[in-house]
């Protein structure tokens, strides 16, 4: 009984590892067709679902076009000919690349974490540093129910009241990378908070007595003892929220506008990787649904590779 | 001469129902050394962190009394208790200075560390700054093991190190009254020795109060002890006297080891 | 000078904090608004394809209830293993991994689902949501019971030992009990956490417009259908999604609230 129950306790620990190496292994076998076919050209390809003549494939790409010892005169009737929308007679093929996806899940994260960071550090400090014990506990519970809110929450509430007042600040379109990038700094924001506040709450009450006994203000213990004490904490806690913001779906799905084009502005619509999942999922096929696959291939890399810097690097346990 | 009285003070702790001290009254002779002695609990720690306003870091903890500084400038004894702007806080822990039980080194250069309390209170010349980190730095006993690495983290320095950095961090800015709550309760006896050494050596320049859970300790480097026991000041005297000599039952049994 | 810098930044931060309150207010605010003037007492009895709720909710209650059956056993026992039985680097690095899973985007977890599942299976289905959302719940699981139980005092455990009890006794009959209520809390939140997932369910379970108990086929889920509703352009499906979100943010917070109090009346 008790190796019985050993032994289960460790396969389900076990479990842990073969889940994370299925997932790996899932989404590459799925994407591969993609990945075989585009490989890491995918990154840098402009085009979604676009008809590409197959003999001029070579020169429609981008990568190719900027080619220096091309010749130019055909390169320039082939486009011409492409832009006449004369490609009828030729035999083509659909490109799929990420280009897009990925500069819009990129961008609406950096304006998440632009928004997102200088507030979450003013709640961490005010709930660490600032509030009376019971205020602290009373706003910490309120900012961790901002946290639990399911992210299509703030999707709705993004869309249908939070654009309407960003756009008449700013103009341009409701659903656009900055309304997405901002609903997302929202919803990053208590989370950001709350664990910024934990981090905070490491430093020892003796370290920023010792200070206020030389005479510093608060802001000076928090800036010159308490920030670089925990330093790593918080550095880890933003990082985190970094992860977070990158595989996040439903606040941005509904306001980014699901439109596989660059943004020209910040008011612009485009599209993020887990944005064209959830949206192109459905009626995917074929070699669609590969690249889809290579986009949540690339999406899992990357968002393992920021979390485990914020855990190994930063948020160690034993480091301190 | 005094540098602080202390005037029928009594203190209550925001969480606690009642009195944590009351009715304190004991003079901090200048220059000397006092010792705060008592078993634990005896309200020693509340007492001397009362003498900087540390208790105002919290909220809601109540003080009554007086507690008598001695102004230097005009030789006039005023009230910490009536500070209640920021500033004046600012610079009464200036002027009254305070050292932990355990080390408490700040996340940075030792340099730094020392230079802290100048830096904020306004000291920007380098020269100036380096001066004073120096002097404050040979005033403790640890430059000579300090120069070739001031510019390296404290946090590599032995604990007894660590502790004398934190009182050539209070010295650099020149206070008037330094407190020492248990200052070697974490340290080894090698470095407790070389601290009580540096303690007795400070008193030309500063008065201290000490408390100390340690009574070899409070014989062996002050010269007044006072004796506290539940919150209430038992018995105060020039530490030969009370060591030698106790006027109160109580005092003699502690000190002869029969509680705490 | 520095007074006023001291002061300009205090109250930078507190405004900070109101920011942070007044999005929670107007979110709640709006939900409320829009929520409970769409809420009527019908949408419990019908289903989505009669326009009220009721498959919706059932449909995502046994979804998150298969996950939690699911998820449950295998994150406490894989969190009894790391901290009662294993030690050492493979303790660090599955603890580590479960870190990191924690945190993974919930999408690629659906699309994970979907090529394990549902492409085997030719078809969404309420068993693949299920999967996808306990998939979820288990990193979560873990954690929670990793900590709790790294808070019992080890004297409890040699006390138990002491006595001759066999050390799984000890483990279930002492230190799961010493430990419960960080626990119960923690799998609340678990659970409050996965019934509000969208993204892992969206091509694993999908939804349905009709009442099913029918785990192999598409399965009625409320956070979908919120999806769907509120990107339709009719103003009578609008406000069903309201009403939805209404329901299931009171759900997740109250759920929220729950754990959190039982933490504070018990803990």
């Amino acid at each position: 009984m008790e190796k019985l129950f050993k032994t289960v306790s460790f396969m389900s620990a076990t479990l842990v590892m073969v889940l994370l190496a299925s997932i790996f292994f899932s989404l590459f076998h799925t994407a591969k067709p993609a990945i075989e076919e585009y490989g890491f050209g995918f990154i840098k390809e402009k085009a979604w679902d676009e008809e590409v003549p197959i003999e001029n494939d070579i020169a429609a790409t981008p990568v190719k076009k900027e080619e220096p010892k091309a010749a130019v005169s055909s390169d320039d009737d082939d486009l011409a000919s492409m832009l006449a929308g004369n490609t009828s007679d030729v035999p083509t093929k659909t490109v799929y690349g990420g280009l897009i996806p990925i500069v819009g899940t990129l961008l609406s994260t950096l304006i998440a974490m632009i928004f997102a960071l200088p507030i979450a550090m003013g709640i961490a400090v005010f709930l660490a540093e600032i509030a009376p014990k019971q205020i602290s506990n009373i706003v910490g519970i309120a900012i961790e129910l901002l946290a639990a809110i399911p992210s299509i929450i703030f999707g709705m509430w993004g869309l249908f009241y939070f654009a309407p007042i960003v756009q008449s600040f700013v103009g341009g379109y409701q659903v656009s990378l900055l309304t997405a990038g901002l609903v997302l700094g929202v919803m990053i924001l208590p989370f950001m908070a709350a664990i910024t506040r934990d981090s905070m709450r490491t430093t020892p009450d003796v370290l920023k007595e010792s200070a206020y006994a030389l005479g510093a203000t608060k802001f000076e213990v928090i800036k010159d003892i308490i920030f670089p004490y925990s330093k790593a904490g918080i550095i880890g806690s933003v990082i985190l929220a970094l992860g977070r913001a990158l595989g996040e779906t439903m606040a941005v799905a509904f306001l980014i506008g699901s439109v596989f084009s660059l943004p020209t502005s910040l008011t612009s619509p485009t599209v993020s990787i887990p944005v064209a999942m959830a949206n192109s999922f459905g009626e995917a096929t074929g070699m669609k649904t590969s690249a889809l696959f290579y986009l949540a291939f690339l999406l899992f890399i990357i968002s393992f590779a920021v979390i485990s810097i914020a855990k190994f690097y930063f948020l160690r346990k034993d480091n301190k | 001469m005094p540098i602080m009285s202390i005037e029928d003070f009594s203190f209550t702790y925001a969480s606690a129902p009642a009195r944590s001290l009351s009715n304190i009254n004991l003079p901090i002779q200048k220059n000397c050394i006092t010792s705060l002695i008592g078993p634990s609990g005896c309200g020693k720690s509340t007492l001397l962190r009362s003498l900087n306003r540390m208790h105002d870091l919290y909220p809601n903890n109540e003080y009554e009394g007086k507690l008598m500084l001695l102004n230097q400038e005009n030789d006039e004894m005023e009230n910490i208790l009536d500070i209640k702007k920021e500033n004046e806080f600012i610079q009464l822990r200036q002027r009254v200075g305070m050292i932990f039980q355990k080390p408490t080194p700040f996340p940075m250069s030792i340099f730094d560390n020392v230079a802290y309390g100048l830096r904020i209170s306004g000291i920007k010349n380098k020269t100036e700054l380096k001066d004073r980190v120096e002097d404050a730095l040979k005033g403790s006993a640890l430059f000579g093991e300090v120069s070739d690495r001031m510019n390296k983290s404290a946090m590599g320095l032995s604990g007894g190190q660590q502790q004398r950095l934190c009182i050539a961090r209070a010295v650099a800015l020149k206070p008037e009254l330094l407190l020492f709550d248990e200052p070697t309760s974490a340290l080894d006896p090698i470095s407790t020795a070389a601290i009580e050494e540096l303690i007795v050596e400070l008193k030309k320049d500063v008065s201290v109060a000490i408390v100390t859970h340690n009574m070899q300790q409070a014989s062996r480097i002050s010269d007044y002890t006072a004796f506290m026991y539940l919150g209430d000041l038992v018995e105060y005297g020039e530490t030969e006297q009370i060591f030698l000599n106790p006027r109160e039952k109580k005092t003699e049994d502690y000190i002869t080891g029969r509680f705490g | 000078m520095r007074l006023l810098v001291n002061k300009i930044v205090l109250l930078l931060s507190t405004l900070s904090a109101l920011i942070g309150l007044s999005f929670l207010a107007w979110i709640l605010f709006t939900l409320i608004g829009k929520g409970l003037s769409s809420l009527h007492f019908s949408l419990f009895l019908n289903d989505l394809i009669d326009g009220g709720l009721r498959n919706l909710i059932v449909g995502q209650f046994i979804m998150a209830g298969i996950a939690s059956l699911i998820g449950v056993p295998i994150g406490m026992l894989a969190g009894i293993y790391l901290q009662e039985y294993g030690s050492g680097k493979y303790v660090r690095f599955i603890r580590d991994l479960s870190d990191i899973m924690m945190s993974a985007p919930s999408i690629v977890i659906g699309a994970f689902v979907y090529a394990i599942v549902v492409v085997p299976m030719h078809g969404t289905s309420g068993i693949a949501g299920s999967i996808a959302l306990a998939i979820m719940m288990i990193p979560i699981v873990i954690n929670t019971t990793d900590n709790m139980l790294s808070l019992v005092p080890k004297e409890l455990r040699e006390a138990g030992i002491a006595l001759g009890a066999s050390k799984y006794r000890v483990i279930l009959d002492i230190i799961i009990k010493a430990a419960k209520v960080g626990i119960m809390t923690g799998l609340l939140l678990a659970f409050a956490r996965i019934i509000g997932e969208t993204a892992p369910l969206l091509f694993t379970s999908e939804t349905s417009n009709y009442f099913s108990v029918d785990l192999k086929e598409a399965y009625p889920s409320l956070t979908v259908s919120i999806y769907a509703l509120a990107n339709d352009p009719t103003s009578s499906s609008r406000d069903l999604a309201w009403a939805a979100s209404f329901i299931l943010t009171m759900l997740v917070l109250i759920i929220n609230l729950l754990g959190r109090y039982i933490t504070r009346k018990k803990g």
